[in-house]
């Protein structure tokens, strides 16, 4: 394989904006690994998508929608108790927990739904892993009229039963993956397996920065407005921009969206936190880019979870939206290059964040963002007083209400 | 002349048209795959597709994913395919094998590494289902002195610049995937593959062979009839699962599959 795992000089990269290339490649990473039946309908896809992003009037609706219907701009908070009690950095939460659906998987959905309408797709399908893109997906295609089929892993429909009867409720069919880990990678793939069967009159909806290109660049730029948003506000409010931002990496769409705004702005430390399940030496994890190895998985060559032969292994999080073998391209090549740090923290102490950000600020987090909080509280104390941290509050956490009770051995 | 060269100018001699079988190395168990693979030659078997477990095959129907995951289950890997196909010629020089699998597998061991053992084997081909030639140009590199064809697919939704490309580049024989979905699929659509076999002649004089969707004798005259060679997987490979718990009747079941997809083919021409 191309030269992976080497840190080039970041000195000697002027800009972490032009990414991917013209083939979709992040350094090494990225590209298009697909069967070639879906070569063609990817050519076609990323011509519209680069057809349309430049046209004001898509960027006109889509930002209409972003305003009206998903009700942003969210605000960027200052959590000042719990910043207080950790003695150290000031924290702004980013708070995408309170868009439409309550996570910031909705900015992507409209972005492609709107293309996907443009296209003249009358179908979309959506792999999920907690049910949020799921969600997502399906409340757009009811919005924009559209048939709806959302893939989930068996294992996932257990624990995201509520998100999976508000698919229904929105009209989407959920179809259950009992193939392989039952998890979001096998969603992904059978949902990969529908689109090369009705490529005619569908469109994959793939809810992270991961995929074939031009998934990852296209999911970042719908989300993308996070960062957009964040900067500014971050300026208005403080005067200046933040030291550091902290936000959570399973496939990593909520993390691009918030870093992309920020990657040249060198003196911004950037950590994207990753789910180390029971531990890393465990194992059990979900964490590719701390303990895993470059390869090539669901279209783009990226950092995976696998054994000595390639397969890729049965990963861990108490998060659903974390529980994903690969990541998106771009951060394995922002970890390469260095700009981007990715560390993990593991599941008991996601819970710790979650509870204390519920009491401290009465904000109930999901278990996803709950890793970006977790992380937080590592590096606040150590922080000067003055010192400021964007973390991405990515989603909201009514959806893991019972998944935290069980782990606490209480019935609901 | 390479042993796939070999056997396509051997069948058009004989006005002939491949007969290639797919089966998943490994499944139903690693002592079974060799014998089975005789068993394939000797009920008229040309080429043999011998599939690559892989825990993701997003390609794959249901019959063939199962296989996989049967395969990896007994502890299929990597080198106990190099070992199959190194047994088998012990017996069997001639026949050519072609690996079919995805990609991860060959990232994990290195290209270099990959292709040698393949060639110290006697592997002659690889289909690499997530490897387009956009991506395959430094695998290709490595393939070359190897004398190891790469097959490449093309769809029908391969069109324009795409399909010369393909054409410029591939070796072997093309591999026309005939329908819209993943293996074992059901819409094969003869009339529709011939159409774009005839695009696919006027820019290659390779052989053409089509797959996905030919699960009967019928079918497989159907399209031999248009074609070069023909495919069959996911059929072969129902009737090995089918049998899992008794290998001789398996050994039955396929070799009379088998002769029935042959004499079909023998009916043309």
């Amino acid at each position: 394989m191309p030269e992976t795992n080497k840190k080039s000089d970041s000195s000697e990269i002027e800009s972490y904006m032009t990414m991917p290339d013209k083939r979709g490649h992040f350094g090494p990473y990225g590209g298009r690994f697909v069967s070639e039946t879906l070569m063609g309908p990817l050519e076609e896809l990323e011509q519209a998508y680069k057809k349309h992003i430049k046209d004001p009037a898509f960027i006109a609706e889509f930002e209409h929608d972003l305003k009206h219907y998903v009700g942003r701009p969210s605000p960027l908070y200052h959590a000042e108790r719990w910043s207080e009690q950790l003695g150290g950095a000031q924290i702004y939460l980013k708070r995408e927990d309170l868009n439409h659906t309550g996570a910031h998987k909705i900015n992507n959905t409209v972005g492609q739904a709107l293309l996907a309408k443009l296209m003249g797709k009358r179908r979309v399908i959506a792999e999920t892993g907690a049910g949020q893109h799921g969600v997502a997906t399906a409340t757009v295609a009811a919005r924009y009229g559209m048939e709806c089929v959302v893939y989930m892993g068996a294992e996932d429909i257990q624990r995201q039963a509520m998100n999976v009867f508000r698919m229904k409720l929105l009209g989407a069919t959920v179809v259950s993956v009992e193939a392989g880990s039952k998890t979001l990678k096998d969603a992904l793939n059978e949902a990969m397996r529908d689109w090369v069967t009705n490529v005619d009159d569908t469109f994959y909806i793939i809810g992270t920065v991961a995929g074939p290109h031009p998934y990852p660049a296209m999911v970042r730029d719908f989300n993308s407005v996070v960062g957009r948003e964040a900067r500014q506000q971050c300026l208005d409010q403080a005067g200046r921009l933040p030291d550091a931002l902290v936000a959570c990496v399973g496939g990593g769409s909520n993390a691009i969206g918030l870093f992309h705004s920020f990657l040249d702005d060198k003196d911004v430390s950037i950590y994207g936190v990753e789910a180390a399940g029971e531990g890393i030496e465990t194992g059990h994890h979900a964490a590719p880019l701390n303990a895993g190895k470059p390869g090539v998985l669901h279209g783009n060559r990226t950092y995976l979870m696998e054994d000595e032969y390639g397969q890729i292994i049965e990963t861990h999080s108490i998060s659903a939206g974390l529980d994903y073998p690969g990541v998106g391209p771009e951060h394995a090549w922002l970890k390469d290059t260095g700009r981007a740090n990715y560390v993990s923290v593991t599941d008991i102490e996601a819970l710790q964040a979650f509870h204390d950000l519920t009491r401290i600020e009465g904000i109930i987090p999901a278990l996803e963002s709950s890793h970006a909080l977790a992380y937080t509280t590592k590096i606040a104390p150590k922080m000067a007083k003055d010192a400021i941290i964007i973390t991405n509050l990515s989603g909201r956490g009514d959806k893991d209400i019972h998944t935290v009770a069980a782990h606490e051995g209480i019935t609901l | 002349m390479s042993r796939i060269e070999t056997c396509f100018s051997a069948l058009k001699n004989n006005n002939k048209k491949a007969l290639i079988p797919f089966i998943t190395a490994g499944d139903p168990s690693l002592d079974m795959t060799v014998g089975l693979m005789h068993v394939l030659t000797k009920a008229g078997a040309d080429i043999i597709e011998l599939g690559v477990p892989f825990s993701d095959p997003m390609a794959d129907g249901p019959v063939i994913q199962r296989a996989s995951e049967r395969a990896l289950l007994n502890g299929t890997n990597t080198d106990d395919v190099f070992n199959i196909v190194k047994e088998f010629r012990t017996e069997n020089e001639s026949t050519p094998i072609i690996l079919m699998g995805y990609m991860n597998p060959i990232e994990v061991m290195g290209y270099e590494t990959f292709v040698e053992k393949a060639a110290n084997a006697g592997v002659d081909g690889l289909i690499i289902v997530d490897l387009p030639p956009e991506e395959s140009v430094e695998f290709g590199e490595v393939l070359k002195p190897y004398g190891i064809d790469q097959i490449f697919l093309i769809s029908p939704t391969t069109h324009g610049k795409r399909l010369d490309r393909i054409c410029e580049v591939a070796s072997g024989f093309l591999y026309y995937v005939s329908l819209k979905g993943v293996t074992g699929s059901n819409q094969l659509d003869v009339k529709a593959v011939d159409d774009k076999l005839n695009e696919i002649r006027s820019k290659t004089s390779l052989p053409l062979g089509v797959g996905f969707g030919i699960k009967n004798p019928q079918i497989a005259e159907d399209v031999g009839r248009v074609s070069d060679a023909v495919v069959v997987g996911s059929a072969l490979v129902e009737r090995i699962a089918e049998h899992a718990g008794d290998g001789e009747k398996m050994k039955l079941e396929i070799s009379s599959f088998m002769s029935s997809l042959r004499t079909a083919l023998d009916n043309i021409g």
